[in-house]
């Protein structure tokens, strides 16, 4: 099993927010010390189980904010793994590493209790991006109103304001916007907003989501000097407040 | 395992021992019956007569006496051939008779009785049937009938049943022998054909008679199956290939950067920069393989569990907004057509990504050149290029299809286009992995469909033509087909 790499971890976030405690269950050393290596790198917590069993146990002692649970492993696969925990009332996010990385795969994987999907190989930016996600998400950010500096969402109202000054969007525009001010100060893959604000789970040959993206950055940044929306190379999109 | 061995072992030679036996044993009982029946018969006939003689002799004796009986018994029983006749008095002193010794015993039991007996003329003892009967004053009169006629014809009879079941078993045997060696000749033959088929002679076939029998219908329906199987070896084949020429170049290209790297690397800044080249190469390496696992799947038919009922034109405008954007980027009009709603059934996840991949090659293709392009992406001639995504149904088919205006493809190349990794001449330059058109088509086959282009005056028109798949889906293995369809 090769994990490929997008991105060096360091030059992601520089700066991380919060601390998160992890859990990786993965019976494949290299990969599993590589991820382990990364996320302390990024200024995580990352503790790792070999098997199954010991990952459930683990999991079921300690206050982890993220699972980062792979599909095969020895002694309990990692479906059961989520299954048992849930069953047993424990709702820590879990996200699902997988060397099938098949369509009908990812549903299965979702129906069984885990919170996000990720097919082997992966790229570490990705998988961060998702992590922060699932653990952001935990907290839970359901405001009607997004801001991110004088910028401006109303869920409710459709509305979108720059310093006050509306901005009209196309409807996909908006729940493009909404989804990148939903985690603003996280990054946010191509492939996130490909299956979050389109609901498609397939890699388009060509980067479409560059496009809207320019498309959107022109309406929101466009004239203003403080720019919001921003490429983190190798991984995705960023929206904060740009200090 | 010599070769009558294995005839024996054939199951249409156990087959032929199983009706022989059954045969052999009924035959057997025909005749057995046959000859109790005769001996039965023959039986009768003697009891008959020697009562009929009986009555005849005991009538004389009432009406003449015993000197008129005497004289009677003398008279037949000195007939040749004549039946047995012996008169005794009480004490049982013989008086008259052709009968020189007797079973003892005999005389005391009046009414039938088989015995042993010898005429006064012979020395052998022979078997009869004699009844007795009591005369007034005494006297014993005893008739009776030699035996040896019924044995013998009973004998003949059996002997005859033994022969004939011998022959049938014979005959049987040898019957069997030889149908049983035919066919064993024609499955021997079927066996050889598949060894050497084993043994890597793809092109091998079995051989098939004119008779039209079950194992003529059995070796051409095997034809059929080792047709498909050929087919889908020299894919593999041809995909193989593929793979090695289409994966190995950008292998090559990610090695000899990384060496470059190394051998001239001087600054952390142009290491950073040979590394992000790596990376951008093998996602290019892991999307190739994504794609060839995708379409294996499909092809497979692993992928119908995912199988729901969605609106195929609202897949049209899905796919179409999510393209827009890049196609004006590059100079294109993209128009959705699919204003009713078009319900089906069958993978939409599959079914988007198909048309994605469709939409992205109308981009890739049709695009302008640049040099036609003012710098806001709008050709100079003020008439943009349009590429129509449309959806339509005909029949009980959805048509999902993407027609633009770029070169298109020479009608002879068009089946070669979905092969998998093959770039026509003209795209070779192109970026992409080659693999979206081999996507589409095997998409459109999981459905029962078929993805065809065409010509579109100028352009070309990719077509993914789908069954509605309402009451289930209609999956048949599609052969090669006329026209433009691709195998």
């Amino acid at each position: 099993m090769v994990v490929a790499v997008v991105s060096p971890p360091r030059a992601l976030n520089k700066e991380v927010e919060r601390v998160m405690r992890l859990l990786i269950i993965e019976d494949d050393r290299d990969a599993a010390d590589y991820l382990v290596k990364a996320f302390r790198e990024v200024g995580h917590v990352a503790e790792l189980a070999t098997d199954g069993e010991v990952g459930l146990a683990q999991a079921l002692d300690g206050q982890y904010d993220v699972l980062i649970v792979d599909r095969m492993l020895p002694k309990l696969d990692g479906l059961t793994v989520i299954g048992t925990l849930r069953s047993k009332g424990i709702d820590t996010p879990a996200l699902i590493l997988s060397a099938l990385a098949q369509v009908d795969d990812r549903v299965k994987g979702l129906r069984a209790g885990g919170d996000d999907y990720l097919p082997k190989p992966y790229s570490f930016s990705e998988l961060l991006a998702r992590i922060e996600v699932l653990a952001r998400r935990r907290g839970g950010r359901e405001e009607m109103v997004y801001r991110v500096a004088d910028l401006e969402l109303d869920r409710l109202s459709h509305q979108v304001k720059r310093k006050d000054e509306e901005i009209l969007l196309q409807p996909r525009e908006f729940r493009l916007l909404e989804y990148l001010m939903k985690h603003a100060g996280q990054v946010v893959t191509r492939t996130m907003l490909l299956e979050n604000v389109w609901d498609y789970h397939f890699d388009p040959q060509t980067n479409v989501i560059d496009v809207h993206i320019s498309r959107l950055r022109s309406k929101i940044d466009k004239g203003f000097s403080q720019q919001l929306l921003h490429t983190v190379r190798g991984a995705g999109y960023m929206l904060r407040d740009g200090r | 395992m010599t070769a009558l061995g294995k005839l024996f072992r054939t199951t249409t030679f156990k087959l032929t021992l199983v009706y022989l036996t059954v045969f052999a044993l009924f035959a057997a009982f025909l005749l057995g019956y046959l000859a109790w029946n005769a001996r039965r018969l023959v039986t009768q006939q003697i009891t008959a007569t020697v009562d009929a003689e009986i009555r005849g002799l005991s009538d004389l004796f009432q009406q003449g006496g015993i000197r008129q009986l005497i004289f009677a018994i003398d008279d037949r029983g000195s007939r040749p051939g004549s039946s047995l006749y012996l008169l005794t008095t009480a004490a049982g002193e013989g008086v008259t008779g052709n009968i020189g010794s007797l079973a003892t015993g005999v005389l005391d039991k009046s009414g039938w009785t088989e015995t042993t007996y010898q005429r006064i003329d012979d020395s052998v003892a022979h078997r009869a049937l004699v009844r007795v009967l009591l005369l007034p004053g005494g006297f014993r009169l005893l008739v009776g009938r030699d035996l040896d006629e019924r044995e013998r014809l009973y004998d003949v009879v059996l002997s005859a049943g033994r022969w004939s079941i011998a022959l049938v078993v014979v005959l049987g045997m040898a019957g069997g022998f030889f149908v049983t060696r035919r066919v064993l000749r024609r499955i021997d033959a079927m066996t050889g054909t598949t060894q050497r088929i084993m043994a890597g002679d793809l092109s091998g076939r079995l051989p098939v008679g004119g008779s039209n029998d079950e194992l003529d219908r059995l070796a051409s329906n095997l034809n059929a199956m080792l047709e498909r199987i050929e087919a889908l070896m020299h894919g593999l084949k041809e995909v193989t290939d593929n793979i090695a020429h289409d994966l190995k170049t950008p292998l090559t290209r990610l090695r000899n950067r990384a060496e470059e790297a190394l051998r001239m690397g001087e600054d952390e800044s142009q290491y950073r920069a040979a590394l992000e080249r790596t990376i951008e190469e093998s996602d290019g390496l892991i999307r190739t393989f994504n794609a060839l696992l995708m379409i294996a799947r499909a092809e497979s038919g692993q992928a119908r569990d995912g199988m729901s009922e969605f609106d195929a034109a609202e897949i049209a405008q899905g796919i179409g907004e999510l393209y827009e954007p890049l196609a004006d980027d590059k100079g294109l009009a993209l128009r959705v057509e699919a204003s009713v709603a078009m319900p089906m059934r069958g993978h939409r996840e599959l079914i988007s990504q198909a048309l994605a991949n469709l939409v992205d090659n109308a981009i890739k293709y049709a695009a302008p050149d640049c040099a036609t392009l003012v710098p806001d992406g709008r050709p100079l001639n003020g008439n943009q290029p349009a590429i129509v995504v449309r959806a339509m149904s005909e029949g009980g088919r959805i048509l999902l299809s993407v027609a633009d205006s770029g070169p298109g493809i020479p009608e002879g190349d068009r089946s070669r286009a979905v092969e998998r990794f093959v770039r026509l001449e003209l795209s070779r330059s192109r970026p992409g992995s080659g693999l979206g058109l081999s996507l589409a088509n095997a998409v459109a086959r999981l459905h029962g469909g078929e993805l065809r282009l065409e010509d579109n005056q100028p352009g070309l028109r990719s077509v993914l033509a789908l069954p509605r798949g309402l009451s289930g889906i209609a999956v048949s293995p599609t052969g090669p087909r006329e026209g433009v369809v691709i195998p």
